[in-house]
C-alpha cells in the first residue's frame, strides 16, 4: 500500500496536486435562505459552484391520490396548500378545471370576482417573492415593507373569504360568497399603501449598488432554454417572451380588461425582479377595472323588514312551516354575505348539478332539499360525464395546470396538478453552475419556490 | 391552427403509429403507440408548422379501476405540448401494459422531462428506457411501492427510516 503524503493525510481522499480538493455542501433541507424544504447538495471548487443536485419531496403529502379519495368540491381545501401565498388561484384553476369537464359556464359576475381576487393574490405572491429575495441580500427593509403591504391585502382577502391562509373560497361552479360591502373602497386604501410600497422599494433597491451587484447578469438562463424547461410565468417574461395565459389563451373575463404584459430581456434576477415589480402595478389595474366594470349591480343586499335569525329559520323548515318561508330574508353573518338567495344567484351557476342551492332553499323548500341532498350524498354530487380536460390558468409563478380524469362517478379518478415552480426549480443547477456560492442566493430567490406547489 | 388541422398533421406524418384521436371540451389528443411517441414527440417538436416548444406536463393515469377499461392496458402516460411560437396546444397520449410498464425517454428532447418522468416512475413505478438518472422525485428511495397506482391504499403506512440508532 502506498504511503499516503501527508497532504492527502490532512486533506482527505483525492485532493488534487496542487493541495486542493472539491468541497460537498449542503444547502438546506432547514437552512435560512431556503424558503421552503429543499436540498441543494453543492459541489464547490473554492467558491465556484461545479455541480448541483436538487433534491425536492420534503413537504410531499400526497395531494393527488387525496383528491381521487373525496368528491370534486372535497379537493379544494387541499388545493389552497398548493400555492400557499396565492391560495385564491389554486382555487379558481381547480374549479375551472371541473367546470370545463362538465361544459358549463359560470356567472359573469363570478369571473369578475374570480380575476380580482387573483390579481390580489398574485400581488401577494410577488410581494413575498421580492421581499424575502431582497431580504437575503441584506436588504431588510424591503422585506417589512413588503410585508407590511401584504398584510394590507391579506385583510382585504380576509374580508371576502373569512380567512387569511386556507381560504376554500372557490367553488366548481361559484364562489362561496359575494363580495363584502364596501370592498372597493377597502381596495382603493390598500392599493394606495401598496403603491407607495413599491414606490419605496424602488427608491431603496432599484439601481442599489450591491443590489444591482448581486443580481445583474447573475442565474441567467436564454431564450431557448427557458422554454426548453418548460419555464412559465415571470421568470419566461424576464427573457422577453410575451407569454401569459391571461392574453395568449384568455379566460375568466381576462379578454375584456386591457392590461400590459411586463416584459425583461436577458433573463437574469434583476429582470425577474423587474418583471415582478411591473406585474404588480398591472394587477392592480386589472383587479381596479374589473371592480368599476363589476357586473350585476349593487353587492349591497337589503337586510331591512323582516329579516329573521337563521336558526329560527332553521326551526321553522324543521317543523313543516315551510310556507311564505323562502320570502323571508336571513339576516346572515358579514362573513356569509352573499349566501343569501339574491347574492348567491349572481355568483353561481344556475346549474342544479354543481351548485348547493342557497340555505335559505334547502330549509324552505323540498325541491332545494332534494337538490341539497343530491349534491352531498355519497355516490351521488357533482358527476361529470367520463372523460378528461386539461385547464391552465396564468399562476403567480407560471401556468398552474390541472389535469382531471372522470369516470361519471362523483370523485374525480385523477387529478394532477402542474406546479408552475416545478420548471425552474428543476433548472436551478443550470443557472448556478458555474457560479459563485453567493449567487444561489438571489437566484434561489428569484425563482419562487413554494414547497406546497413543488412537493405537493 | 386549430386542433384538427394538428391531428390532420400529425396522422399524415405518423400514421398507423396513432391509434386514436379524438376531441374533448376542446382538447385535441392524440394516441399514439410506444413505438411511435418518441418520433411523434421529436416531429411535434421541429417541424415548423406545428413548433411545440413547450412540454408543458408529462404524467401519467391509472385505468385499472375505469369502468370499461379494467382489461386493456392499464396505464397511459399523457403529455401536454404547447407552441410558445403559434400558441396552440395538444395532447399525446401513449397506453402502456402493466406487464412491460417501459416508455421510451423523451429527457433527450426536452431538458425536464428527465423530473417529470422521474415523478411518474415514483408515482406509477413506469420505467423510461434510455433515462440518465431514473431516481424516485418526491418520495424517499426507501419507499415501497407506488402510490398513484390504484391499487395502493391511501391509508397504507410506510416503516420509518432514519439513522440506524
Amino acid at each position: 500500500m502506498a504511503e499516503k503524503r501527508t497532504r492527502e493525510l490532512f486533506l482527505g481522499e483525492g485532493s488534487s496536486p496542487d493541495g486542493t480538493q472539491h468541497l460537498y455542501v449542503n444547502f438546506g433541507p432547514a437552512h435560512p435562505a431556503m424558503h421552503g424544504i429543499i436540498r441543494i447538495f453543492a459541489e464547490l471548487d473554492g467558491e465556484t459552484v461545479v455541480k448541483t443536485d436538487v433534491e425536492i419531496g420534503y413537504l410531499h403529502r400526497a395531494f393527488e391520490k387525496d383528491c381521487e379519495a373525496g368528491p370534486y368540491n372535497n379537493a379544494i381545501p387541499y388545493t389552497d396548500r398548493l400555492n400557499y401565498v396565492s391560495p385564491l388561484i389554486n382555487n379558481f384553476a381547480y374549479s375551472s378545471a371541473i367546470e370545463k369537464l362538465l361544459g358549463i359556464e359560470i356567472t359573469d359576475r363570478c369571473k369578475y370576482i374570480r380575476v380580482i381576487m387573483s390579481e390580489i393574490s398574485r400581488i401577494c405572491d410577488h410581494l413575498t417573492c421580492v421581499g424575502a429575495g431582497s431580504m437575503e441580500l441584506g436588504a431588510f427593509t424591503v422585506f417589512l415593507y413588503m410585508i407590511k403591504a401584504r398584510e394590507f391585502l391579506w385583510e382585504l382577502v380576509e374580508d371576502v373569504t373569512g380567512a387569511r391562509l386556507t381560504i376554500s373560497y372557490g367553488r366548481v361552479g361559484g364562489v362561496k360568497a359575494d363580495l363584502p360591502a364596501g370592498f372597493d373602497l377597502k381596495v382603493k386604501k390598500a392599493f394606495a399603501e401598496t403603491r407607495q410600497v413599491l414606490e419605496e422599494v424602488h427608491t431603496l433597491v432599484t439601481g442599489n449598488r450591491i443590489f444591482m451587484d448581486r443580481m445583474v447578469g447573475v442565474g441567467a438562463l436564454s431564450r431557448e432554454e427557458t422554454i426548453a424547461w418548460g419555464i412559465t410565468g415571470p421568470l419566461l417574461r424576464a427573457v422577453g417572451v410575451p407569454f401569459d395565459l391571461r392574453k395568449t389563451q384568455p379566460y375568466w373575463a381576462y379578454d375584456r380588461i386591457p392590461f400590459d404584459i411586463a416584459l425583461g430581456k436577458n433573463g437574469d434576477n434583476f429582470d425577474r425582479y423587474l418583471v415582478r415589480m411591473a406585474e404588480m402595478e398591472q394587477s392592480m389595474r386589472i383587479a381596479e377595472q374589473a371592480l368599476d366594470g363589476l357586473p350585476g349591480g349593487a353587492i349591497q343586499v337589503d337586510w331591512e323588514g323582516k329579516a329573521i335569525d337563521p336558526a329560527a329559520y332553521v326551526d321553522l323548515g324543521k317543523q313543516g312551516k315551510t310556507e311564505g318561508l323562502l320570502l323571508v330574508p336571513i339576516r346572515l353573518s358579514p362573513n356569509l354575505q352573499g349566501q343569501d338567495p339574491g347574492a348567491h344567484a349572481r355568483v353561481n351557476a344556475q346549474d342544479k348539478r354543481v351548485t348547493l342551492p342557497t340555505k335559505a332553499e334547502a330549509y324552505g323548500s323540498i325541491e332545494g332539499l332534494m337538490n341539497h341532498f343530491m349534491l352531498v350524498m355519497e355516490g351521488y354530487g357533482i358527476r361529470p360525464p367520463p372523460g378528461e380536460a386539461y385547464f391552465a390558468a396564468e399562476g403567480a409563478n407560471g401556468e398552474l395546470g390541472f389535469y382531471v380524469v372522470s369516470d361519471g362517478t362523483d370523485r374525480p379518478y385523477r387529478v394532477r396538478c402542474r406546479p408552475p415552480c416545478m420548471n425552474p426549480v428543476a433548472a436551478i443547477p443550470r443557472m448556478i453552475e458555474g457560479e459563485m456560492v453567493a449567487d444561489i442566493i438571489p437566484t434561489f430567490g428569484s425563482v419562487n419556490m413554494i414547497g406546497g406547489e413543488l412537493d405537493r | 391552427m386549430d386542433g384538427h388541422a394538428i391531428l390532420a398533421r400529425l396522422r399524415e406524418r405518423c400514421g398507423e403509429r396513432i391509434l386514436a384521436t379524438h376531441d374533448y371540451r376542446g382538447d385535441h389528443t392524440a394516441v399514439l403507440s410506444r413505438e411511435g411517441i418518441v418520433p411523434a414527440l421529436a416531429f411535434c417538436r421541429d417541424d415548423a408548422a406545428l413548433a411545440f416548444d413547450m412540454l408543458v406536463d408529462l404524467t401519467a393515469v391509472d385505468y385499472s379501476r375505469f369502468p370499461g377499461r379494467e382489461d386493456g392496458p392499464r396505464f397511459e402516460v399523457v403529455y401536454h405540448l404547447y407552441s410558445v411560437a403559434h400558441n396552440h396546444r395538444v395532447r399525446l397520449k401513449v397506453p402502456v401494459e402493466q406487464d412491460d410498464a417501459v416508455v421510451p425517454t423523451a429527457s433527450g428532447l426536452w431538458p425536464i422531462a428527465n423530473w417529470q418522468e422521474r415523478e411518474v416512475w415514483d408515482m406509477f413505478g413506469i420505467r423510461f428506457d434510455g433515462h440518465p438518472d431514473l431516481r424516485r422525485l418526491l418520495l424517499y428511495e426507501e419507499f415501497e411501492g407506488h402510490p398513484l397506482r390504484k391499487d395502493y391504499p391511501i391509508n397504507r403506512r410506510q416503516p420509518l427510516i432514519g439513522p440506524k440508532v
